[in-house]
């Protein structure tokens, strides 16, 4: 029981990036490899807002969010925009090349430095204990933030015209041009809410397990993507019951069985969902066209 | 179905054994002159060995569109095989590496069968992710190997590998590898290949069995990155489980996609540029700024991508590689 309190916990967190993933792959059919790294940036920013310059938690949070976003939004004009009609495979190798380029060039001594951080925590630790359950106070910040992000994007996409042109576009972007939606901008718009979550993601991952560093970003990228696909891609509840049950599998293969085979059973799940269920949990199977 | 005359390198006045002679010449000259020292050496090495495993990738998805981000898996299994069955029968002389090279193709051919069958069912990004996820169960097997076989080394590498592979081993396996795509992918069942990479749906309306073709490209795609696999593992005398993980996978497709999908010539070219490249950057750099060869090479990757998204030969061939009534 405690340690599905530390599943969904992790769970939580590998939702905020597997949403970002599963909005870009929904609208432009790109399996965004530099997103896990753009998490990375979201806990730095945090990091340095929290240490140098002392700001206080939301704010820095906030702020982490606001840089991934421009940060997401940049990317996604200069290295993605020029091939939205070259073949799918170039875009995808100029993800490979946003990944490397973020994790290298963050690992120069001028930006992050290549070593290991240990992340502040904002405030002391405690712990309450309910019922023979012990939670944190940081288990209970990370949820609520990540509850309420989902919240705000859940009633963005479905309340908003924005989140309707989202939706739109993820449909067919020829109708949705032919709609008088710009698609361009719609498309801006999702890599920047996307990267704005993972922003948000990375500064909770540092508070939650205190060591960043610039390398941190590949692996919860890559099972946040899982979950992304595990869920149903292009769904966004579809995240986050992939992310939780990911976080879960994760924690408890880790307690009960052994650590080194954590990851190995994440991956074995994943292989076992796609040949049951290639479309994902909630995902809807289409029939083939030639 | 229209056949193709099957190449033959040893015929009279072919300009691929012309060719690859002198080139092998050459380099074989300069290696005993040692203008090129056992360093370089080591590096074309390497190239050769990149460029077998790249060949494998191309057949899988270059020629068959079958998008695998596991081939490193493969590589891992052929090497790890190989050093095993020369590590455990050194007395066998000049017999020991041609075995262990057979042992460590067949293995990761077997492997590559039995995860095929059931996963090349899958479409695009979906086999992609498949074959990703395997990729990291066999990375974290490699990293745990050591509870079941000690001498593998788990985490910590397996070491105490004998030095067998050298450059003219490396060039006739290279050479081997090209043969055996180019006559792969110029005869009918290359057609059925590329029919099924176009439209697999439609080439099975036709009577093409696309799961036998998908499954012996994939098996003989993986089959070359086993033997990459071989020859690397005896070219360092180690192996470390993080030199087959995901990111490994992602340098070889790096290659083809650079290289051009479905093309040799392209796949070799980049290959030999991509190890060159990441070599040349490490001296070309003052040793100031060595951290910033791998922030250069990836600029240097999104700026090819951004100008030529098709890669340097997509879809076209050296003349001498492709069937007399292609030629112009």
């Amino acid at each position: 029981m405690q340690q599905l309190i530390n599943g969904i916990q992790l769970g939580f967190v590998y939702a905020l990036i597997a949403l970002g993933y599963t909005m870009v792959y929904g609208i432009v059919r790109l399996i965004n490899f530099a997103h896990g790294d753009v998490f990375m940036v979201g806990a730095y920013l945090g990091f340095f807002a929290l240490t140098s310059w002392h700001l206080p938690f939301p704010v820095a949070i906030i702020l982490a969010m606001v840089g991934c976003a421009l940060l997401g939004v940049f990317i996604e004009r200069v290295a993605y925009k020029p091939l939205r009609r070259a073949a799918r495979i170039s875009a995808l190798i100029t993800a490979i090349g946003v990944s490397l380029f973020l994790e290298y060039f963050s690992s120069l001594k001028f930006v992050f430095g290549p070593y290991f951080r240990a992340y502040p925590r904002p405030f002391p630790i405690r712990t309450f204990t309910i019922a023979g359950i012990t939670i944190s106070n940081i288990q209970i910040i990370v949820l609520a933030v990540a509850i309420l992000l989902m919240i705000a994007l859940t009633i963005f996409v479905n309340r908003t015209k924005t989140g309707l042109a989202m939706r739109a576009v993820s449909f067919d972007h020829d109708t949705a041009r032919l709609m008088g939606i710009d698609v361009d901008n719609i498309i801006s718009i999702t890599f920047g809410i996307g990267a704005a979550l993972a922003g948000a993601g990375g500064v909770l991952y540092g508070i939650a397990y205190p060591q960043i560093h610039p390398f941190m970003g590949i692996m919860p990228g890559l099972k946040a993507f899982i979950a992304a696909v595990l869920g149903g891609i292009g769904i966004i509840p579809g995240a986050l019951l992939g992310a939780i049950i990911m976080g879960i599998v994760e924690k408890l293969t880790e307690v009960y069985i052994s650590s080194t085979l954590r990851d190995a059973a994440a991956f074995g799940i994943l292989i076992l969902v796609l040949l049951i269920r290639p479309s994902g949990i909630l995902g809807k199977k289409r029939d083939e066209k030639v | 179905m229209k056949r193709f005359n099957s190449f033959n390198l040893f015929k009279p006045g072919s300009t691929a054994l012309i060719l690859s002679l002198i080139i092998f010449t050459i380099i074989e000259a300069l290696i005993i002159t040692r203008v090129i020292n056992p360093y370089i050496q080591t590096i074309l090495s390497l190239a050769g060995i990149v460029a077998i495993s790249a060949l494998g990738l191309n057949l899988i998805y270059g020629y068959s569109g079958q998008f695998s981000l596991g081939h490193a898996a493969f590589y891992g299994i052929g090497a790890y095989t190989s050093a095993l069955v020369t590590c455990l029968i050194p007395k066998t002389g000049f017999l020991a590496f041609p075995l262990g090279l057979t042992a460590g193709v067949f293995a990761s051919g077997i492997i590559a069968l039995l995860i095929g069958l059931p996963i090349l069912r899958l479409k695009s990004d979906y086999l992609g992710i498949a074959t990703l996820g395997f990729g990291m169960i066999m990375n974290v097997l490699f990293k745990n190997s050591h509870r079941v076989i000690p001498i593998m080394g788990g985490a910590s590498g397996m070491r105490g590998i004998a030095r067998l592979t050298s450059f003219p081993w490396v060039f006739c396996f290279l050479l081997l590898a090209v043969i055996v795509v180019r006559n792969l992918v110029y005869s009918g069942f290359g057609r059925a290949l590329l029919s099924i990479r176009e439209d697999e749906l439609a080439s099975e309306s036709v009577g093409i069995n696309a799961t036998k073709y998908k499954t012996i490209s994939f098996v003989t795609g993986c089959m070359l990155a086993g033997l990459a696999g071989g020859l690397y593992a005896h070219l360092y005398s180690y192996l470390n489980p993080d030199n087959f993980d995901f990111l490994k996978s992602i340098d070889v497709l790096l290659i083809v996609v650079i290289g051009g999908m479905g093309s040799i010539s392209g796949t070799v070219l980049a290959a030999i540029g991509w190890a060159l490249l990441l070599e040349g950057l490490r001296v070309i750099l003052p040793s100031g700024i060595q951290e910033w060869r791998m922030v250069v090479y990836p600029l240097l990757l999104i700026i090819f991508m951004l100008v030529k998204p098709s890669g340097a030969m997509g879809g076209t061939e050296f003349n001498f590689l492709k069937p007399e009534e292609y030629r112009r």
